[in-house]
């Protein structure tokens, strides 16, 4: 299968600080892939640089095109797709709104396909549809901005953090609509304190320390790593269920 | 004092409220897409009074020809910027917009010029000329510097302020102009005489707070406009340009300055530099509206056009010192109630 995302060698740097230094990572088509590692290891900086927030070193690939000479608003029609992890919403503007600027990039037609199955997915959304995002809940917020992200029809949704700072019912529904994308032809990237919840859903899983991937491998083996699971997931040996 | 001429005073003050209504509004519509104070809007309003009293003798005014000059210039930079990878299609957009845009409008002024030339006409020229004028002042003083802070847009914009206002004095010289009225119907009810003039400045500002709130609440244009104001980064993410939000946004300011020009320099004598203190007025309306508020910069400029025609008919010496003094106790008012905020970073 060919990669969708192809990131090869990235560094990324704030002045003369590396805060990520030589990163490679490959997402496919219809998969699931997600960066777990510790607080202030670079993994936003990470998927800054690839949506062009940053300036990187190095070659980022996206659905065949070198993204380089490509800024923000070129990536997002590109295909590609962040959910940042402030999350950004127009707060002032209503749920609905803020849906419909998402698709600010395509076609009116489908558009309304993409409030369809946006609504779909979050049902909470549509029952808060003239609502002020700013009013909204933290699951809202955190819904809405996926939704947004959605509505653009993006290749690849790059989440960061969407767990953050959310009660654990409302994690692990985020995390079920996670795992639906991939039924609608979404590739995800996601990056994740929460270890647990992201190895799985995610299809393969690289693990950052201090700017550099340590480790990479499929969920399952990376789960079942001894020294991810004393760092991460804060037991000592394989076998128990995650939640 | 007795009524009529409290009525007349009252008359005078909307009228020219209504006016700085209008650059308020452009002034808050500007700051929160681009978060530039646009000092040049008062240039905006003599470009488009004086070019429209000059097509009204029959002559071009120069600013046409600024507008074409300005155009290469704008060209230039985005030629530099797409130097490493020439798109077509951008360079022909470019082209198209910079280049023949400004020299069509140059090419009909210069064959329509003649004292005979309808009033529309000569309105719709100037129009052009200075919405032109507005849409390459921001590809090419305020685009390039769109990531810095408002102090150094600031300073930016008084920079063009004075730019402009010295190619005025080239454009128009240092004697007043004044344009033919849009229509000489008068209507009288009351004591009160209305004229066509003053009929078309309520009619006109009316229709444009009406259409501006149409544009911003209905269209996806205006809301991506409003997304920019709201949160930047969460426009970018969404693939709204913040540079096509800040044209946009200087395009209408320059265009609702050119229309309060041509709806004024009927009424009083226009110089190349009275543009200035005229947006100052309107600037005093969206600093009382806190430069977010929409309706309460529509209402503080009517307020500070009822008060600068009573002052001038009470003491009329400090007409301007009596205006400009509102904007001390809402200053002093908003510093108590609004902590102090650090100015975003971004």
């Amino acid at each position: 299968m060919s990669a969708l995302l192809q990131v090869s060698d990235v560094h990324v740097a704030y002045g003369k600080v590396e805060a990520v230094r030589a990163v490679s990572l490959d997402v496919a088509d219809n998969e699931i892939v997600t960066i777990i590692g510790a607080n202030g290891a670079g993994k936003t900086t990470l998927l800054n640089a690839i949506m062009g927030i940053l300036p990187l070193r190095g070659s980022a690939v996206f659905a065949g095109a070198d993204m380089a000479p490509l800024d923000i608003e070129d990536r997002v029609a590109a295909g590609l797709s962040l959910v940042p992890e402030h999350r950004e919403l127009f707060a002032t503007m209503n749920v609905e709104d803020n849906l419909q600027l998402g698709a600010f990039r395509i076609p009116k037609a489908v558009a309304a396909r993409s409030f369809e199955r946006v609504y779909t997915l979050f049902p909470r959304l549509k029952e808060r549809r003239k609502q002020l995002a700013g009013t909204l809940s933290g699951g809202e917020q955190q819904m809405l901005a996926m939704g947004r992200a959605l509505m653009g029809t993006p290749k690849l949704l790059m989440l960061d953090e969407p767990s953050l700072g959310l009660a654990p019912i409302i994690v692990a529904d985020i995390f079920r609509i996670v795992g639906e994308l991939r039924a609608a032809g979404v590739s995800v990237l996601l990056v994740e304190q929460n270890a647990q919840a992201a190895l799985q859903i995610a299809d393969r899983a690289y693990v950052m320390e201090l700017g550099e991937f340590i480790l990479n491998g499929s969920a399952k083996d990376i789960a079942s790593n001894a020294r991810v699971a004393a760092s991460y997931l804060g037991f000592q040996h394989e076998g128990e269920s995650a939640i | 004092m007795n009524t009529t001429i409290m009525l007349f005073l009252l008359q005078d003050g909307i009228t020219n409220g209504a006016v700085y209504a209008l650059l308020g509004l452009a002034l808050v519509l500007v700051f929160a897409v681009t978060r530039v104070i646009l000092i040049p809007q008062g240039e905006f309003v003599t470009y488009g009074a004086l070019s429209y009293a000059m097509l009204a003798t029959g002559q071009v005014p120069g600013t046409a020809r600024l507008a074409v000059a300005m155009g290469v210039v704008a060209f230039g930079l985005d030629l530099f910027v797409v130097r490493k990878s020439l798109r077509l299609r951008r360079v022909a957009r470019s082209v198209a917009l910079n280049i023949a845009f400004p020299v069509a409008i140059l090419t009909v002024a210069t064959a329509l010029a003649s004292p005979t030339t309808p009033i529309a006409v000569n309105i719709a020229l100037a129009l052009l000329i200075v919405a032109a004028i507005g849409l390459f002042l921001y590809r090419i003083a305020f685009q390039p510097i769109a990531h810095t802070s408002v102090l150094v847009l600031l300073i930016a914009s008084v920079g063009c302020h004075l730019a402009l206002q010295g190619l005025g004095l080239v454009f128009f010289g240092a004697e007043g102009l004044r344009g033919p009225a849009l229509s000489s119907a008068a209507l009288t009810i009351g004591p009160l005489r209305f004229t066509g003039q003053s009929i078309a400045v309520y009619g006109l500002t009316i229709a444009f707070i009406v259409g501006l709130w149409l544009f911003f609440g209905f269209t996806l244009m205006g809301k991506a406009l409003r997304a920019t104001a709201v949160n930047r980064l969460g426009a970018r993410l969404v693939g709204i340009r913040t540079t096509l939000s800040g044209q946009i946004a200087f395009l209408l300011a320059s265009l609702i300055g050119a229309i309060s020009g041509i709806l004024i320099v009927p009424i009083t004598t226009l110089y190349y530099d009275t543009g200035f203190l005229i947006g100052l007025k309107g600037f005093i309306a969206a600093i009382i509206g806190g430069l977010v508020s929409y309706p309460l910069t529509a209402i503080a400029a009517l307020v500070v056009g009822i008060v600068e025609a009573f002052s001038s008919f009470y003491a009329s010496n400090f007409k301007e010192v009596i205006v400009f003094t509102l904007i001390l106790p809402v200053l002093v008012l908003r510093s108590l109630a609004a902590p102090a905020v650090e100015e975003e970073k971004d």
